[in-house]
C-alpha cells in the first residue's frame, strides 16, 4: 500500500511542479472546442445541437495528447526498471499511475468543460448531466490510454501509433457520454447512460490493470 | 545496513544461459555460481552482454535458454520473492530532476516498502545529507550517481546487481562504495558488478565477455 | 533452442494439407462464383445488386472469424510463449484485415444503388469499420519495434484487449444507431434468405474459408523459412561468445 501511495503522490507532485503538461491539455481542449463555431457557423441552434458531441470528442483528443509521456519519462530515466523490480504488484501500480493521470488531466478537463459548454450554447439544463457523464467517462479514457501508453513504450513513432490503438476502444465511452447529455436535453432520464458509463469504468479497471502490467513487463525485455 | 544473514549461505547460479536481443545472440552457454559473501566482476567491451546478464539475473529479462537458480530452485518459481531479494543499479540513475535528493531517495525506498528512517540513514551513508534539499537537476554527475547508490544503502536486498557503479565517481566516492560493498558482503550479501575499473573489494571471480570473441 | 527449432511437425502437416486446401479454394470459388453470378435469381427488390451479398456476407463472417483466431493465437503466444502461435498470429492479421476491407468496400458498393450514397453509418458497417481499426492497430504495433519479438508480444496484448472490448463496442454502436435511426432504410444484411440464395452464399463462405487456410499455411511457412535464415546467419556469422567464470 505504501508503494501504491508513493507512486500516486510522486506523480501528483511531479505534475504540480511542472503544470505546463496539464495546462497544455486544457488549452487544447478549450481552443479546439472554440474553433467549431468558426467551422460550422455561429447559429445558436446548430451549436446547441452539436455541443455535447464536440465537447466529448475534444476532451478525448485532448487526453490523447498526454498519454505518450505517462510511462515515457520513467522508461527513459530508469525508474520503470525499479518499479518493475519493486515487490508491490505491478497491476495496482498501473492503476495508481492511471489515477494520477486522471487527477492531473481528467479533472482539469471536467473543470474546464462548463466554459466550453456555455460558449457552444449548450442549454444550461444539460450541464449537470455533462459533468456527471464526464466524471464517469474520463477515468475510462485514462485507463484505456494507459494500456496504449504501456504498449507503445519504446515503439517507433509511438505518439502517432497510440491514437490508432485506443480510438476503437474509446467509442463506447463517447457514445454513452453524448447520449446521456442528449437524453437529458430531450427531457428523458440520463440514468441508463450514466449507469452504462459506470459499468464500462468498472469493467475497464481490471482490464487496464492486467493488460497494462503485462505490457510494462514485456517492455523491459 | 540491515542485510539479514541468511544461514546457511544463499547461492545464486546460472546454467547454460543464452541471451537473444533484437535478433542478435549476445551470448550463450553461460554458467556461474556465487555464494553469500562473494562478489563477481563482469568485464568486457560495450554491447558484449554485461548489462544483459545483470537484467537476466534481476528477472527483468527472460533467458532464451538456460536457467537461473536461487538456492537450487529456479527463480521463475517465485518471482515475487526474487524481486524482493534484488537491488538493481542500472546505468541510468532514475532521478526526477524536479525532486530533491531526499525526495528521490524516499520514493525509491517507499516503493520497496522501506520507511522514511531507512531513506534518511541511506542519505548519511553516501554522504549526501548536506545536499538533501537540493533539486536533482542541480547535482553534478558524481552526486547523481551517489544519490542512486543511496538506494542500495536503503534496501535490505541480498543480491546487489550493479551496472558500472563507479560511473562519474571520484576516488573518495569509490572508496565509499567499497565500504558499502564490504559491509554488504560481510553480512552475507552477494554482488554482481559490471565494471571497467578494479573494484575496491576482493572479487571472487570474473566473467570476461570479451575473451571468446 | 526453442526459437531456432525447425518445426518439422508443422512442415509435414502443412505439406499434407496445402494441396487439398488450394484445390478446394479454386474449386469452391469456381462453383460459388458461377452460382452467385449466373445461376441464382435476382432479388425482386434489390435486383442484380443482391449478388454483392455473396461476397460481402462471407467477408464479414471471415473478418470476425479471423479476429477470434487472432485472439486465441495471441493468448497461446502470451501464456505459453509458443513460437508457432506467435508466427500464426502475425501471419493471419493482414489476411483478416483484407477480409474486413473487402467487407467495407462491398458494403459501400452495395450502398450506392440502395441508399444513394457510398457510406451510411449503418450499425453493422460501423462495427466492421471499428474492427478494421483494431486490425490496423494490431499490425502497426506488431511492426513498430526494432525487436520483432517485442512487437509480437505487445500486439498480442492489444489483440486480447480488443477481443474483450469488441462486445462492448458492438453493443454501443447498436445503441448509438438506434438513437440516431434515420428514416427506414433497407438493411445491409442477407435479406430473408430464399434457398436459391442460401446455397451460393454457403459455397462462397466455404471458398473464403479454404482460401484463408491456404494463405495462412503459406504465410506461416514463409515466416518459418525467414526465421531459419536469420537464425543460421546469427549462429555462423557472429560466432557468439560463451563467457566463462574464472575464479
Amino acid at each position: 500500500m505504501t508503494a501504491i501511495r508513493a507512486v500516486l503522490m510522486r506523480d501528483l507532485r511531479l505534475a504540480w511542479r511542472s503544470p505546463q503538461e496539464s495546462l497544455t491539455v486544457i488549452g487544447f481542449f478549450v481552443l479546439a472546442a472554440l474553433l467549431f463555431p468558426f467551422g460550422v457557423g455561429p447559429e445558436p441552434q446548430l451549436l446547441a445541437r452539436i455541443a455535447s458531441g464536440v465537447i466529448w470528442t475534444m476532451a478525448l483528443l485532448a487526453a490523447l495528447l498526454s498519454f505518450e509521456r505517462l510511462f515515457q519519462f520513467d522508461h527513459e530515466d530508469g525508474t520503470l526498471d525499479l518499479i518493475l523490480l519493486a515487490p508491490a504488484p505491478l497491476e495496482t501500480t498501473v492503476l495508481a499511475k492511471c489515477l494520477a493521470h486522471w487527477l492531473t488531466t481528467g479533472v482539469p478537463l471536467i473543470a474546464a468543460s462548463p466554459v466550453a459548454a456555455i460558449m457552444l450554447n449548450l442549454p444550461t439544463d444539460g450541464i449537470p448531466v455533462l459533468l456527471a457523464a464526464l466524471l464517469l467517462g474520463t477515468p475510462s479514457l485514462s485507463l484505456i490510454g494507459g494500456i496504449g501508453a504501456a504498449l507503445t513504450l519504446g515503439a517507433r513513432r509511438g505518439g502517432v501509433l497510440l491514437p490508432i490503438l485506443v480510438m476503437p476502444l474509446y467509442v463506447p465511452v463517447i457514445v454513452f457520454g453524448v447520449a446521456a447529455v442528449e437524453a437529458s436535453l430531450a427531457g428523458l432520464t440520463a440514468r441508463p447512460h450514466l449507469l452504462l458509463l459506470a459499468a464500462i469504468l468498472a469493467g475497464t479497471i481490471p482490464v487496464a490493470a492486467i493488460a497494462g502490467a503485462a505490457a510494462l513487463r514485456q517492455s523491459a525485455e | 545496513m540491515a542485510t539479514p544473514m541468511t544461514p546457511p549461505r544463499a547461492t545464486l547460479s546460472a546454467r547454460g544461459l543464452a541471451c537473444l536481443r533484437g535478433g542478435r545472440l549476445v551470448f550463450r552457454g553461460l554458467d556461474l555460481d556465487l555464494a553469500g559473501g562473494e562478489a563477481l566482476t563482469l568485464r568486457g567491451p560495450n554491447g558484449s552482454g554485461k548489462s544483459s546478464l545483470l537484467r537476466l539475473l534481476a528477472g527483468l529479462l527472460r533467458p532464451s535458454e538456460g536457467q537461473i537458480l536461487w538456492n537450487g530452485a529456479t527463480i521463475d518459481a517465485d518471482r515475487d520473492a526474487h524481486r524482493a531479494r534484488v537491488a538493481y543499479l542500472g546505468m541510468a540513475d532514475a532521478l526526477k530532476p524536479s525532486f530533491t535528493v531526499a525526495e528521490n531517495i524516499a520514493f525509491h525506498a517507499a516503493i520497496r516498502g522501506a520507511g522514511e528512517a531507512a531513506a534518511r540513514q541511506a542519505l548519511t551513508v553516501v554522504g549526501l545529507a548536506p545536499l538533501a534539499d537540493m533539486p536533482a537537476r542541480r547535482l553534478s554527475q558524481g552526486q547523481r550517481r551517489r544519490t542512486a547508490l543511496a538506494r542500495l544503502a536503503a534496501s535490505d536486498a541480498t543480491l546487489w546487481l550493479l551496472d558500472e557503479p563507479t560511473l562519474a565517481l571520484d576516488d573518495a566516492a569509490i572508496a565509499m562504495l567499497g565500504r558499502m560493498l564490504g559491509v554488504h558482503l560481510q553480512t552475507g550479501g552477494m554482488a554482481v558488478v559490471a565494471t571497467h575499473v578494479d573494484l575496491p573489494v576482493a572479487s571472487a571471480g570474473t566473467i570476461d565477455f570479451g575473451a571468446a570473441r | 533452442m526453442q526459437r531456432f527449432a525447425n518445426p518439422l511437425r508443422f512442415k509435414r502437416l502443412s505439406g499434407a494439407l496445402l494441396p487439398w486446401t488450394s484445390t478446394a479454394t479454386l474449386a469452391l470459388f469456381a462453383a460459388g462464383l458461377w452460382l452467385a453470378l449466373a445461376a441464382s435469381p435476382r432479388d425482386y427488390q434489390q435486383g442484380e445488386t443482391v449478388r454483392i451479398m455473396y461476397v460481402h456476407v462471407p467477408a464479414a463472417w471471415m473478418a470476425m472469424f479471423v479476429y477470434a483466431n487472432l485472439a486465441i493465437a495471441s493468448a497461446v503466444a502470451l501464456v505459453w510463449r509458443h513460437p508457432l502461435a506467435e508466427i500464426a498470429a502475425r501471419a493471419m492479421a493482414p489476411v483478416g484485415a483484407c477480409f474486413t476491407a473487402l467487407c467495407l468496400v462491398t458494403g459501400s458498393l452495395w450502398g450506392k444503388p440502395m441508399w444513394g450514397t457510398w457510406w451510411v453509418w449503418d450499425a453493422r458497417l460501423t462495427s466492421v469499420l471499428l474492427l478494421f481499426f483494431l486490425y490496423l492497430g494490431y499490425m502497426a504495433l506488431a511492426n513498430a519495434f526494432e525487436d520483432e519479438a517485442r512487437g509480437t508480444r505487445a500486439a498480442s496484448i492489444l489483440a486480447l484487449v480488443g477481443a474483450v472490448n469488441l462486445p462492448v463496442i458492438k453493443f454501443s454502436v447498436d445503441w448509438w444507431n438506434t438513437l440516431h435511426q434515420p428514416a427506414s432504410v433497407s438493411r445491409l444484411d442477407a435479406p430473408a434468405i430464399h434457398p436459391a440464395m442460401l446455397t451460393p452464399l454457403l459455397v462462397m463462405a466455404l471458398a473464403f474459408m479454404a482460401y484463408f487456410a491456404t494463405v495462412l499455411l503459406w504465410r506461416i511457412e514463409a515466416a518459418l523459412a525467414e526465421r531459419r535464415v536469420a537464425a543460421r546467419r546469427m549462429l555462423t556469422e557472429a560466432g557468439p561468445s560463451s563467457p566463462a567464470l574464472r575464479r
